[in-house]
């Protein structure tokens, strides 16, 4: 791989992206491997649902096509929205103090980091998507992927998607901002991984919550992530809820991104490097 | 010009002793004590000067570096680096300043050294032409021809702080901070990062401010010391200068025939043996000149030697004299 081979930018954001592009090519094993997972694990979870949709389809909040399409855009687009799936080298390089030399450049740091993560959950989806969207969509039928009902859902579904996934990557800003305070990150991030994964509709689908947990979770930030855009495009969310849920994913969005601005302009006004 | 007026730092440290009950009881409760990594610090630094920045471990030498590249924000005090605020203009501050923190790197590990670069010249906006002549420039001074396309991973040492220096330098910064260049080099590696900061210094006028323990780089390099000890300003002078105040002492290494050793104002033997001696000699009461005369005088002397005190013991004695 050559930086020099590819066209100049003057911002390096888009020189990050085509590096981070780059060196997911790379790791093909590892792509390979993460894809039969998310085949592996995608059939599964559908076939367990199956076994409780044959017992009373209508006691479920989701129709079993709905649910089927939710899971298979979670498996594609894992990358994008689950919180987990970080770079770690943003992490280390702030506990080991190597974010010294991150500090000397003339960039803004938030707007850096924000990119970097941006641009390592777009590689890594952009790998992974078009063969699990492309087998889903040929499985036979209540077990594949579906088109929307309309392409007013297909488009409400792609930008509520766009705002879903700053959402998350702003939201690890803050996992970014808080481990100049812990410097160990790991407990930090195994309990808010654990936490957001389920408030976010990463383990079922957040419509399938008890009434009373439901509605609180719904006005949660962890909600305007994976849970809002699958939802519109499958269908489980219509009409004038697809506009107040979008504007909720605005409103997390702006303030995620405000807060971890302003945390971030503190945090480097006390923070202090480690090491010699 | 780099200006610091009554910088003050200080950091709270947890403490525990060793051993689990120890470990618990901070668990519950932490103690803190507060070192004061910089205290009262003031200097100033004129355009195109040199500046060797020394003190023992834990000086507050590092501490001072982060403060004048924007990265630690003082308690106290005020610091102005061409005008600017550091850590209130961090963007536009470190677009003249480059940095080399010797433990650390910058280069991306696992791409060719060039690569890295590219990746700096886009990072800092550096036009094309400006990048091809720094580039060339400092490929040619710190012959790095053969290392540009390896991966920083499989560079020396030596070769990888090469590379450090002009990735600090791709930029032409008009400030070059070095915390430590020189550590853990082979002398080789140290003569050839020594002679292209001095014709860096000599050609572009780039102001240096570099930090080490080794005393040969400060003979080398610095026509001005800054000495720091617990976080406070010990002295500031020229090598020269302190030469004057702690190397009065000489010591003469004699080999004579016959005659025995004459009694001098300023001179203690140290050894003696029939035809060999070493003589301590404290050049303020007697030069060195009159010593040699007046031992030739009634000594038939065969070989004489006499040696000063190297910067490095000079650096012990100066550690010594104010207690850090």
């Amino acid at each position: 791989m050559s930086v020099q081979n590819l066209p100049r930018f003057r911002r390096p954001y888009g020189i990050f992206l085509r590096i981070r592009f780059l060196n997911g090519l790379q790791y093909r094993a590892a792509a390979l491997g993460g894809l039969v997972t998310q085949f592996f694990w995608g059939g599964l979870t559908i076939c367990l649902y199956a076994a409780f949709y044959r017992s009373d389809a209508a006691a479920f909040p989701m129709t079993f096509p709905q649910l089927v399409n939710y899971i298979w855009l979670q498996q594609a687009f894992l990358a994008l929205f689950f919180v987990w799936q970080n770079d770690n080298e943003i992490f280390d390089c702030i506990s080991s103090g190597q974010v010294a030399y991150e500090l000397c450049r003339p960039w803004d740091l938030y707007g850096m980091w924000f990119a970097r993560n941006a641009a390592h959950r777009l590689s890594s989806a952009a790998l992974r998507c078009v063969p699990v969207l492309l087998v889903a969509a040929l499985l036979p039928a209540p077990y594949g992927l579906t088109a929307p009902a309309s392409w007013q859902a297909f488009l409400c579904g792609l930008l509520s998607g766009v705002l879903g996934f700053l959402v998350v990557v702003a939201f690890v800003m803050l996992l970014y901002i808080a481990t100049f305070y812990t410097l160990s990150p790991l407990g930090l991030r195994i309990a808010v991984s654990a936490l957001s994964e389920f408030l976010s509709g990463g383990l079922i689908p957040l419509p399938f919550l008890p009434d009373g947990v439901r509605q609180v979770v719904n006005l949660l930030p962890f909600a305007s992530m994976q849970n809002a855009p699958f939802l519109i495009y499958s269908g489980s969310v219509t009409g004038p809820a697809i506009l107040s849920t979008m504007a909720l994913q605005c409103f997390w969005l702006g303030i995620l991104f405000l807060v971890g601005r302003l945390l971030m302009r503190r945090t480097l006004r006390r923070v202090v490097v480690q090491g010699g | 010009m780099i200006q610091l007026e009554h910088i003050h730092k200080s950091f709270r440290v947890a403490r525990r002793s060793a051993g689990m009950k120890a470990a618990l009881h901070s668990f519950l409760h932490r103690e803190y004590t507060t070192i004061h990594a910089l205290d009262d610090l003031s200097f100033t630094i004129g355009d195109g000067e040199i500046v060797g920045y020394i003190g023992p471990n834990g000086a507050g030498k590092s501490s001072t570096i982060k403060v004048m590249s924007g990265i630690l924000t003082p308690d106290s005090g005020t610091c102005r680096i061409n005008g600017r605020i550091p850590w209130r203009q961090r963007i536009e501050h470190v677009r003249e300043i480059g940095v080399v923190f010797g433990q650390r790197s910058q280069l991306w590990w696992d791409v060719p050294v060039i690569d890295s670069f590219s990746l700096l010249q886009s990072i800092y906006s550096i036009p094309d032409t400006l990048y091809r002549q720094n580039l060339e420039e400092l490929t040619q001074l710190l012959h790095l021809e053969e290392l540009l396309r390896t991966p920083t991973r499989q560079l020396s040492l030596g070769q990888r702080m090469r590379c450090e220096i002009a990735a600090a330098l791709l930029h032409s910064p008009k400030i070059l901070f070095l915390d430590e260049p020189t550590i853990g080099l082979d002398a080789v590696s140290k003569l050839a990062v020594r002679s292209f900061i001095r014709e860096l210094n000599q050609n572009k006028g780039t102001t240096v401010l570099l930090t080490t323990h080794d005393m040969q780089d400060i003979e080398a390099l610095a026509q001005r010391i800054l000495l720091i000890g617990r976080g406070r300003l010990l002295l500031d002078g020229s090598l020269q200068d302190l030469r004057r105040r702690f190397a009065t002492g000489r010591i003469l290494t004699l080999a004579y025939e016959g005659g025995a050793l004459p009694q001098l104002p300023g001179i203690r033997v140290l050894t003696q043996e029939p035809g060999h001696a070493r003589l301590a000699l404290d050049t303020t009461c007697t030069s060195t000149a009159d010593a040699i005369k007046s031992l030739s005088q009634q000594l038939s002397i065969t070989d004489i030697a006499v040696e000063a005190p190297t910067a490095e013991e000079m650096v012990v004695a100066l550690y010594k004299e104010y207690q850090i």
